[in-house]
């Protein structure tokens, strides 16, 4: 298994760079002067020079790319033009906030999704079974968005339960935290739930069709068990992988759901970053998310390993 | 150990019970401000975190009137090129450091000099500061400047501790407001708490002050709604109606020294050779094929002002001669017939892929089609539409400027050959001779004669026109009290309390 996984990580290397130079190069393609909307009201054409010279922005591109990945490699993302702050220090800053909602968000969705996708494959063509996929497919349309404000509107406005926006760090205040990330959580989680769901249910169906199966119940055994023990344990294989997949997503940053709930992580960062063309910044977010999905998949392959005792052999 | 148990627990509670009643007053802004230092600072928003945080040489009233702050008195010598000033004794920075001349000097010295200073420009024309004594100081001047004083009640003109330059001054900025930083998450809040030995403390009731940024209108509105925000920064306009509804909100308003216009493309690169860039007429023709009025009111729920010239109404130097023009749909026809185009003509003008700006160039584009001009849209994400504007990219503009105390601020970059604003790269010899003139006067009335002088040019020529100015609009819970909306968009909190 360790072989595996060394492997694995072997290959992310690549990956990692063919990344860098991808993000690298879509930034310099985007339209748009950094100095112009850095320097916003202030143009005056001597500042806008001295500010090019200082962000080396006047340098061969190839160039800029060597100095940034330089620095990256000794853990140095580069300092954002817009608040002058270090960007490695900035990404940090972000990370608890991206992780504490992208978990609160896979637990709405497995809460959901998991169990309803059971319940549907064993109830498949029952009225359960319809109404589970409606809910679950208007999740999945429902944009993100528009139930974010109806949300807001209903919850904080006109039952005054939940605080509309902002964010409260876990270490400050865990019960406020959770409250400011509940709406956000459960935006974000219906919308994986329908995924999960889905992708429960056929692997359930496929897995309740199997051979095995059919001798678990002829041995006599509990349904419950026959599910849960014999069908469930094989359907996840899929199911992991989705949610990993999702979770990695989740990481990336929720752009529209953090913008609208305004929560300080990734996907507000980034955000803001593209508008200000805040190159470090959309660099620095990118490749650590790109590092965070290479690590997801890492860990989706350790867990089919434990899932799937067949492939500990090899 | 007991009595220090108890005297803990007493601490606690004293602080416990000291949180239940700290006035703090939470203030949406429609972005994350930038760098928190006077010197790096370009944003609107982070000009309003100033406006509590750090002290300026001089103020301004809602009149637009230069008011003592810091100085408290000044004079501009008879030949424009010195001024002295007196300053408030007794003023301390947030650290303690005593202000005075030495670190007015030593703060209009890191303007001119700091590496990535954004005020250079601005501070330019002070050649040196001469110290007289800790409360009295001189600018020398290299030329007259009329501008500066406005500058000075400005970013140019707050002042951080001398003592605080060494170290990282967005990180904490430490200047001589009412109020002191405390912290700041970036895309999340900024925190300041009262500073007790602010010159002015009796008129400051508030413990502690916080700004956050949220950048959807509708949001912003529900927080002041829910009660998690107490004052809401530009308030949507189609959202007035919502609070006026709400008994629990009001609204406050102040006409705003900014403009919105079309700039055209008349000599920058090939662009620039389309029939609007070449002919004064035909620029007029779509000027008078605008219904100023109609926009406001369908738009902006007529919160908005209709403009007719780079001054709003509300400023001294308002030229009487140029009101906002009527619609003329027949005076356009018979412009552009004039000017050889019967048969119609077409014109693209780029806007920001904003609703509301979307909104203004769509209804400029069904009124122009009435009097024979075909409009594109080109929507644009407003970082690209400013780099295009700049390289010359464009035919015409929908772009607009947030506005400054000083006239010049509004006008001089925008007409002036070589100005930094100047993206159709209009260029008339008289212009900037009367624009740099009406620099170095210090009477207002010469300038006023000047400035006028300019407006019949720049009417004639065109290089841009007016549409609307913009007004500034709060949402405000009703347990605000106190607070005034100025011109300058700025949240003073001099006299605002909070009632529980």
């Amino acid at each position: 298994m360790l072989s595996y996984l060394a492997r694995r990580v072997l290959i992310a290397i690549p990956t990692l760079i063919l990344i860098s130079i991808f993000v690298f190069a879509l930034q310099k393609m985007l339209p748009g002067d950094p100095v112009l909307a850095l320097a916003g009201e202030d143009r005056d054409p001597e500042t806008l020079e001295r500010l090019r010279e200082l962000y080396h922005l006047n340098d061969p591109i190839w160039m800029q790319y060597l100095m940034w990945v330089g620095d990256a490699v000794r853990g140095d993302l580069g300092q954002s033009i817009r608040t002058g702050l270090p960007v490695t220090e900035m990404v940090l800053s972000k990370l608890p906030v991206t992780i504490q909602l992208a978990v609160m968000s896979m637990v709405f969705a497995a809460v959901i999704g998991i169990p309803a996708g059971i319940v549907s494959a064993i109830r498949k063509g029952t009225v359960t079974d319809y109404v589970a996929n409606v809910v679950a497919l208007s999740g999945l349309s429902i944009p993100n968005f528009w139930l974010g404000i109806m949300l807001i509107l209903l919850v904080s406005v006109k039952w005054r339960l939940l605080p509309a926006s902002g964010y409260v760090p876990l270490t400050e205040d865990p019960l406020q935290s959770i409250r400011t990330m509940l709406m956000p959580a459960f935006v974000l989680g219906t919308a994986l739930a329908a995924s999960l769901m889905r992708h429960t249910r056929s692997a359930m169906l496929g897995v309740l069709r199997q051979d095995y199966v059919r001798t678990a119940r002829a041995k006599g055994l509990a349904e419950r068990t026959v599910i849960m023990h014999h069908a469930f344990r094989n359907a996840l294989t899929p199911v992991v992988t989705l949610a990993a997949l999702l979770f990695g997503e989740l990481i990336a940053g929720a752009v529209l759901t953090e913008q609208i709930f305004t929560i300080p992580g990734f996907g507000k960062m980034v955000v803001d970053a593209v508008f200000n063309r805040d190159y470090a910044v959309v660099q620095g977010v990118v490749l650590v998310t790109a590092l965070g999905f290479i690590l997801m998949n890492l860990i989706a392959d350790a867990a089919y390993v434990l899932l799937n005792p067949r492939l500990r052999v090899g | 150990m007991n009595i220090r148990k108890a005297m803990l627990l007493a601490a606690v509670m004293g602080t416990t019970v000291v949180g239940a009643q700290a006035q703090t007053l939470r203030i949406g802004l429609e972005s994350d401000p930038d760098a928190l230092d006077p010197d790096k600072s370009r944003t609107f928003v982070g000009r309003i975190v100033f406006t509590a945080l750090c002290d300026k040489l001089i103020d301004v009233t809602p009149k637009l009137e230069l008011v003592p702050q810091l100085a408290t008195e000044w004079t501009v010598s008879e030949d424009g090129k010195t001024i002295d000033m007196t300053l408030r004794e007794g003023v301390v920075f947030h650290d303690g450091t005593p202000f005075d001349g030495e670190a007015v000097k030593a703060n209009i010295e890191r303007s001119q000099t700091l590496e990535d200073s954004v005020r250079k420009s601005e501070v330019s024309s002070i050649e040196s500061v001469e110290v007289v004594d800790a409360t009295h100081i001189k600018l020398h001047l290299s030329a007259p400047d009329a501008p500066l004083l406005a500058q000075l009640a400005d970013r140019s003109g707050m002042m951080l501790s001398p003592a605080s330059f060494e170290g990282d001054v967005a990180a904490g900025p430490v200047c001589s407001g009412p109020f002191m930083f405390k912290n700041r998450v970036a895309q999340d809040k900024i925190e300041l708490e009262k500073f007790a030995d602010y010159w002015n403390a009796d008129a400051i009731s508030l413990d502690a002050v916080s700004y956050l940024p949220i950048p959807d209108s509708t949001v912003r509105l529900a927080n002041l709604q829910s009660g998690d925000l107490d004052l809401i920064n530009r308030l949507a306009a189609t959202d007035v109606e919502t609070v006026k509804g709400s008994d629990q909100l009001s609204y406050g308003r102040a006409d705003g020294l900014g403009y919105q216009g079309i700039t055209f493309n008349t000599t920058n690169g090939d662009r620039a050779d389309n029939p609007f860039g070449q002919d004064a007429r035909l620029r007029e023709a779509l000027s008078l094929a605008i219904d100023r009025n109609a926009i406001n009111q369908v738009v902006f729920s007529g919160l908005n002002a209709p403009a007719s010239q780079f001054v709003s109404a509300a400023s001294p130097f308002f030229d009487p001669a140029y009101p906002v023009p009527e619609r003329d749909i027949e005076k356009a026809k018979a412009l552009i017939a004039e000017a050889g185009y019967e048969d119609g003509l077409t014109l693209e003008i780029q806007a920001p892929n904003r609703p509301e700006n979307q909104q203004v160039v769509q209804m400029i584009q069904a009124m122009a089609a009435e009097a024979g001009i075909q409009i594109t849209i080109a929507a644009k994400e407003f970082a690209t539409m400013l780099s295009d504007q700049a390289a010359g990219d464009f035919e015409a503009s929908q772009v607009g400027w947030s506005g400054r105390i000083d006239p010049d601020g509004n006008i001089y970059g925008f007409v002036t050959t070589g100005g930094g604003f100047n993206d159709g790269k209009y260029s008339n010899e008289k212009v900037d001779e009367i624009l740099a003139e009406a620099r170095s006067v210090s009477d207002v009335d010469k300038r006023k004669a000047l400035y006028h002088q300019a407006n019949e040019i720049l009417m004639a020529d065109k290089p841009l026109f007016y549409i609307y100015n913009e007004a500034w609009l709060y949402g405000v819970s009703n347990k605000v009290e106190g607070f005034t909306p100025s011109p300058d968009g700025m949240i003073r909190l001099e006299g605002v309390s909070l009632s529980q």
